[in-house]
């Protein structure tokens, strides 16, 4: 016994299912040169496994950890919930369609989340619609164009993007970009007013606290977040198109176009997804950009207004009643299953493609 | 028959043909399209700069910026420093890594080394990527939920720090798992030739292997997580005094420090700003320099 143990030991766990797979004890018999516990005369053993206690606790430790992850994003909704639920049981107002936000425990509250969520989703999508284009350019000349010995430091320019705080892009561009932008404002709403989008709002031009500004500057925040994961998905494309292409005599735009964007289509939608789901969720450029604003949210670029996160943000200094916390905390909850279902889209994309693995 | 020129002539007409025009402009312009683009992403990055730097530089040179706090003085006053908010910024990042690093090194080596593709693997891996993209006002608001209404702690410092893990968890997850998927097996199956546990080997072999990336993995986290805005907004108040415990009292950081002086609409607020956000864009670089400097000092010796 002893004596097939001490031939089972370097069988530790990660090892037993390959190494020692060949000495397969049913076969014993007809092998006995290839199995040599089987030699004493006894039927071969399976070579035990040995787990000591340190490789127990280990691995509870760590898939402890694994569940503890798993639970948390379960935790995050369960509390966000059962703190929403006595202020949404108070509210006079209809919470998803109502357009007025009354969090003032005082009086009753009123609030409905719909024009937070119709800002939110309204300004995401226009730092989009920018950066969706733009990053594409980037990574494809960070992939195809810029001379390979410049592409890393290049590509480290546009992750430092990614490294500015957003509340110094809230600052710059709230101080900065929004006097800035003025002139170009002011032309569109005098040109183009006629369009719902670009209609009067209620916001000052001059001033610039606008939608305009604010999804401007959220969509420079996008820009290293989409190009980083489309600059991965675009490499991977199989350098056997590509000199595929070239050989039938096809232009530098004509090999992108006809391999590395219908390789990457998915990767690179996937990660404007992720960007939207950042986008969604930004606090604090958004909340120094924006002014507030009373009335109803037009549809138009030259609104004020606020988003879920940056209404949130602005009243967080005065949580003291929890009734009034509970209205943010709901708001909080719908902005937290938008971001939940934008990722899980997003994920759900890339996760169909093997090739990108 | 056949002449001297016929032989000379090819048998059929060259294959190759001029690209013609109308290819020829959408490939330039292509180029420059995607040339421009580039361009465009660094225009804000450096203006950005430029104005911080133009905006701030001048009022950290001054020794009293790093050294003194801002108590006793008014909003009408200059003078004083940002050293409680430096303070502030490092040690709730810290406590934030403290607590997010081994759990998050625990997970990525049970994805890794364990999970392999069962089921909770699987579920660990989408909750991961999920949390990645939870929105920080909603990690600051949970906290909130959980900590501050649920158990009754007052608001503090160490619940931003709790709010920090939610955020720090799933960039160094990341990171680490790409880090151990690297390291060869043949050092693993050397271990265990020689007997050695899987968790020993783990410990000692696995992660000391990939420790340097680690490491420039989590600093880069650390300078991310104190960059973070929404969760000291929600979790902790602003002071302008100097506090050293996480567990009570406000205590101020630079990201919270900017929003409150913002208000102050005069030079002296706007000093206090712009000269905060230098400060914590000098602290960020520092400790992205810094992780790379470590790595770099902790490298394997590869002969």
């Amino acid at each position: 016994m002893s004596d097939s143990d001490t031939v089972g030991r370097p069988g530790a766990p990660g090892l037993a299912r390959g190494a020692r797979g060949g000495a397969a004890p049913d076969t014993a018999p007809e092998a006995p040169i290839s199995t040599p516990q089987g030699s004493g005369g006894t039927p071969a053993q399976p070579p035990k496994v040995i787990t000591r206690p340190g490789d127990k606790i280990f691995k509870a430790l760590t898939v402890g950890s694994g569940v503890f992850v798993v639970a948390m994003i379960a935790l995050i909704g369960v509390f966000l919930l059962i703190q929403a639920i006595p202020s949404l049981a108070d509210n006079q107002a209809n919470f998803l369609f109502g357009r007025d936000w009354d969090a003032d425990p005082e009086g009753g509250l009123a609030f409905g989340v719909l024009d937070l969520l119709l800002v939110t989703v309204f300004s995401s999508v226009f730092a989009l619609i920018i950066a969706m284009p733009v990053s594409l350019g980037i990574a494809l000349f960070l992939t195809q164009y810029a001379p390979r010995r410049l592409a890393r430091p290049f590509a480290y320019l546009v992750d430092l993007l990614a490294a500015v705080p957003s509340i110094i892009y809230g600052l710059w561009g709230a101080y900065v970009l929004a006097p800035a932008l003025a002139p170009v404002s002011t032309w569109l709403n005098e040109n183009l007013g006629f369009i719902p989008l670009f209609a009067t709002g209620t916001s000052n031009l001059a001033i610039g606290q606008t939608i305009f500004t604010a999804g401007i500057v959220l969509a420079v925040m996008l820009l290293p977040i989409i190009t980083a994961i489309s600059r991965e998905v675009f490499d991977r494309t199989p350098p056997m198109q590509v000199e595929g292409a070239l050989a039938l005599g096809a232009t530098k735009w004509e090999v992108v176009r006809t391999t590395v964007l219908p390789f990457g289509r998915a990767g690179y939608i996937s990660a404007s997804m992720l960007g939207l789901g950042r986008a969604l969720g930004e606090t604090i450029a958004v909340l120094i950009i924006l002014s507030s604003t009373t009335s109803h949210f037009g549809f138009s670029l030259f609104d004020g207004g606020d988003t879920i996160a940056s209404k949130i943000a602005r009243a967080a200094q005065e949580f003291n009643d929890p009734r009034g916390a509970g209205a943010y905390i709901a708001a909080g909850l719908v902005l937290f299953v938008l971001t939940f279902v934008v990722n899980a889209f997003a994920r759900s994309i890339i996760a169909g493609h093997k090739e990108y693995e | 028959m056949s002449t001297a020129t016929d032989l000379n002539r090819p048998a059929a007409p060259p294959a190759f043909q001029e690209i013609n025009s109308s290819r020829r402009f959408k490939n330039r312009l292509a180029t420059i399209l995607v040339g421009l683009t580039f361009v465009l992403a660094l225009a804000p990055l450096v203006w950005l700069l430029i104005t911080v730097i133009a905006k701030g530089f001048q009022y950290v040179l001054n020794a009293d910026w790093w050294q003194k706090s801002l108590a006793g003085l008014t909003s009408r006053q200059f003078g004083g420093g940002v050293y409680h908010a430096i303070i502030g910024t490092l040690l709730q990042g810290l406590i934030c890594a403290v607590i997010a690093v081994p759990i998050a090194i625990l997970v990525a080596v049970y994805l890794v080394e364990y999970g392999k593709q069962s089921r909770l693997a699987k579920a660990v891996t989408f909750t991961v990527d999920i949390l990645s993209g939870v929105p920080s006002i909603v990690a600051a608001l949970f906290i909130y939920a959980l900590c501050i209404t649920t158990l009754g702690m007052p608001r503090s410092a160490f619940a931003v720090s709790l709010a920090l893990v939610l955020l720090m968890i799933p960039v160094v997850v990341r990171t680490t798992e790409e880090l151990l998927k690297i390291v060869p097996d043949e050092l693993r199956e050397a271990a265990y030739a020689l007997g050695v546990p899987k968790w020993k080997t783990i410990v000692k072999i696995v992660i000391p292997t990939a420790m340097s990336g680690i490491i420039t993995g989590i600093s880069l986290a650390i300078a991310r997580v104190m960059g973070e805005t929404a969760p000291v907004l929600v979790l902790v108040g602003y002071t302008t005094f100097i506090n050293y415990d996480p567990f009570g009292g406000s205590m101020a950081s630079l990201p919270l420090l900017m929003t409150s002086e913002r208000l102050t609409t005069n030079e002296v607020g706007e000093a206090r700003v712009w000269g905060a956000a230098v400060t914590l864009i000098l602290i960020i670089t520092v400790f992205n320099l810094l992780g790379s400097l470590i790595s770099r000092l902790t490298s394997l010796k590869t002969k």
